[in-house]
C-alpha cells in the first residue's frame, strides 16, 4: 500500500548531501526501496514546491504541551524522553495491542514527502516529511468492517511536559478521522523531517500528517490509535466547538470567526512577505474532494 | 527610601522618555529586519508593540495609585508615558495595516468583523483626542472638561486587555494576568466614601 502518492521534487532535491538518512529513518527506507517496485500507480503529481528551512520547521511550532508561544516547544521539547516508546492500537481491530515504535519501523515503508501545511492561524509551510501511510499500520491491525472513525492521543506526561500542567485545553490532546480519511493515501505518519528523525518539536517520534486539514488535526507525538464507530471528541471543538469542528479541512470560503481563511503568508519571507491565497483543501482538491461529496463544508466545518 | 527615590527622579527631565522609550520599536524592527524575531518576524512585531503599548498604558494607569498609597510621585513623567503608549498603538495598528493584513478590502472586513479587531479599534480610536490633548494648551483651553475628557483612558486600557484575552486561543494565561493587574488598578480608583455618596443620593431620589 505504501507509494500510492508521490511528489515531483524527489529525495535529492530537498535533501542536501550533508543530511542523510540516519538509522531510524533508514531501518524503514530501506524496506521502502525493496518495497517500492511493487507498489501500484502512484496518485496526482504535485507540483514543485519549495520547502521551507529546517530551521523554520523547526523553531515556529503550535504545540502547547509545551508553551503557547511559537518559540515555547522548541525551547521546552527536549525535556521529552521518546525512547522507549510504543503505540497502543485498540478497539475494533482485529490485533489490538502495543505496539513498540521499533517493531512498527520495521514493517512500515517510509518515503518522503512534501507537503503543504496549513496552520488554522492562517500561515503556511512545506514541509518535507518522512513517514509511511498510516493506512499501512491500520492495516497492520486489523480494522474490523463496523469501525467508522480513528481516534488518537498524544502522550500525556505533565512531568515532562509542563504545558500539561495548565488547563489551556484538556488534556491529553486527542484528535480523530473518519476512517475514509485516515486510509487515504495522502494521510502519514511522519517520523522524520529532511530525512532526519523529527525534533521533538514536531512531534517525535511519531506524529499524524494530514495535508489536506488544518494543522492542528494532524496530531504529535501520538500513543493512542482506537478504531470506533462513534465520531471521537477532539481537543480544540471540545474547547471552542464553534470555531473548530469535527473536520476542518482547509477552506479559503469559510472563514473563521475571528479571522479571514481566504489566505496565507507562507513562513519564511520575513517582513515584508506578502499573503498568498489559500488553496481548496490546502491545494489537495483532486485527491481528496470526492470524501465529502454532497456535504455541505459551510455546515460540517 | 520613597523620599530620597522622589528626590532622584526630580532631577529626571520629563523629556529624556521620548527618547528613551521610542528606542524599544528601533530594536524590534531592527530584530525584524535581521531574523531576530523568528520564522514569522510579523506577527512578532505586531505583538511586540501591542504588548509594549499596554505596559505603557498599564504604567500610566499605575501613576495615581503609586503616588496615594505609595508615596511614588511619576506625575510628572505621565503625559509622556502617555503619549508613548499611543505613539505604540499607532505603530501597532500600522504594522497590522501595511505588513499583516496587505489588503485594502479586508482592512474593513476585518475591522467590522473581528470581534477582537473591532475591540482593539474602539480602544485606538478612544486614545486620539485624548493624544491630541495632552498639552498645556489644551489643559488650560478645556479646564474641567480635560479631567473628564482623561477618564476615558481607563476605558481605552480595558478595552485593550479584553483585546488580548480575546485573540489568545484557548484559555491562556498571560493576557488573564494583563486584565486583572488593569481590573486592580481601575479598582483602586474606586473611592468607597463616594460611591456610598453616590448611591445615597440615587436611592434618595
Ligand atoms: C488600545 C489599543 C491596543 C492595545 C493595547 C493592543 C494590545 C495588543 C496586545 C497586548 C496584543 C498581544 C500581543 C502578544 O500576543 O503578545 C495585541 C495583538 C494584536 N493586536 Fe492589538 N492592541 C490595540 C489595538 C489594536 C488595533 C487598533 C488593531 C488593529 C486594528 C490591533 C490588532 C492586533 C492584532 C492583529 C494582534 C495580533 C494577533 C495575533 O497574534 O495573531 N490591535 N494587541
Amino acid at each position: 500500500m505504501a507509494n500510492r502518492w508521490k511528489n515531483t521534487l524527489t529525495e535529492t532535491d530537498v535533501t542536501p548531501e550533508t543530511v542523510y538518512l540516519n538509522r531510524r529513518q533508514l531501518m524503514g527506507g530501506a524496506a521502502g526501496i525493496g518495497l517500492a517496485g511493487l507498489a501500484g500507480p502512484a496518485m496526482a503529481q504535485e507540483d514543485a514546491l519549495e520547502p521551507n528551512e529546517w530551521d523554520d520547521i523547526t523553531t515556529y511550532n503550535n504545540f502547547y504541551e509545551f508553551g503557547t508561544g511559537k518559540d515555547d516547544p522548541a525551547r521546552n521539547a527536549h525535556a521529552l524522553t521518546t525512547d522507549p516508546w510504543s503505540v497502543k492500537i485498540d478497539g475494533m481491530v482485529d490485533n489490538p495491542g502495543e505496539f513498540a515504535f521499533e517493531d512498527i519501523m520495521a514493517r512500515m515503508t517510509v518515503e518522503e514527502r512534501i507537503y503543504r501545511f496549513r496552520c488554522v492561524e492562517a500561515w503556511s509551510m512545506v514541509v518535507p516529511w518522512n513517514g509511511f501511510e498510516l493506512a499501512d499500520l491500520l492495516n497492520l491491525a486489523g480494522v474490523q468492517s463496523g469501525a467508522k472513525y480513528v481516534a488518537f492521543e498524544t502522550l500525556y506526561r505533565p512531568d515532562e511536559m509542563w504545558g500539561q500542567k495548565y488547563p489551556v485545553l484538556e488534556w491529553p490532546y486527542v484528535e480523530g478521522l473518519r476512517l475514509d480519511e485516515a486510509m487515504h493515501p495522502l494521510t502519514i505518519m511522519a517520523t522524520g523531517i529532511y530525512g532526519r528523525d523529527i525534533p521533538n518539536q514536531n512531534g517525535a517520534p511519531l506524529r499524524l500528517v494530514v495535508p489536506w486539514k488544518y494543522g492542528f488535526k494532524s496530531i504529535k507525538s501520538v500513543v493512542r490509535i482506537t478504531l470506533t464507530d462513534q465520531e471521537p471528541p477532539t481537543s480544540w471543538n471540545i474547547a471552542n466547538g464553534r470555531e473548530y469542528g469535527f473536520y476542518s479541512n482547509v477552506n479559503p470560503e469559510v472563514d473563521h470567526p475571528r479571522w479571514s481563511q481566504a489566505s496565507e503568508r507562507r513562513i519564511g519571507g520575513g517582513l515584508f512577505a506578502r499573503k498568498i491565497p489559500t488553496l481548496m483543501f490546502n491545494g489537495y482538491e483532486e485527491e481528496v474532494a470526492s470524501l465529502y461529496e454532497g456535504m455541505d463544508l459551510r455546515k460540517f466545518i | 527610601m520613597v523620599d530620597s527615590l522622589n528626590t532622584a527622579l526630580r532631577r529626571v527631565p520629563a523629556w529624556l522618555l521620548y527618547i528613551v522609550l521610542p528606542l524599544p520599536a528601533f530594536w524590534f524592527l531592527y530584530l525584524g529586519l535581521t531574523g531576530g524575531l523568528g520564522a514569522e518576524p510579523i506577527k512578532a512585531l505586531e505583538q511586540e508593540l501591542g504588548e509594549f503599548a499596554l505596559q505603557l498604558l498599564i504604567v500610566g494607569l499605575a501613576v495615581t495609585p503609586l503616588r496615594r498609597f505609595a508615596g511614588l510621585n511619576l506625575i510628572r513623567f505621565r503625559r509622556a508615558i502617555g503619549l508613548m503608549a499611543f505613539f505604540y498603538v499607532a505603530l501597532h495598528l500600522l504594522t497590522w495595516l501595511v505588513l499583516d493584513v496587505q489588503i485594502l478590502s479586508q482592512i474593513w472586513a476585518d475591522i467590522v468583523k473581528r470581534p477582537y479587531i473591532t475591540i482593539g479599534m474602539a480602544g485606538f480610536v478612544l486614545l486620539v483626542p485624548l493624544a491630541l490633548t495632552s498639552n498645556n494648551w489644551s489643559v488650560r483651553r478645556l479646564g474641567p472638561r480635560w479631567r473628564k475628557l482623561h477618564k476615558l483612558t481607563y476605558l481605552a486600557v480595558l478595552l485593550g486587555g479584553v483585546h488580548y484575552l480575546m485573540l489568545a486561543k484557548g484559555l491562556q494565561l498571560e493576557p488573564l494576568l494583563y486584565l486583572g493587574v488593569i481590573l486592580g488598578l481601575l479598582a483602586l480608583r474606586i473611592e468607597p466614601g463616594k460611591l456610598r455618596r453616590r448611591i445615597g443620593r440615587r436611592s434618595a431620589a
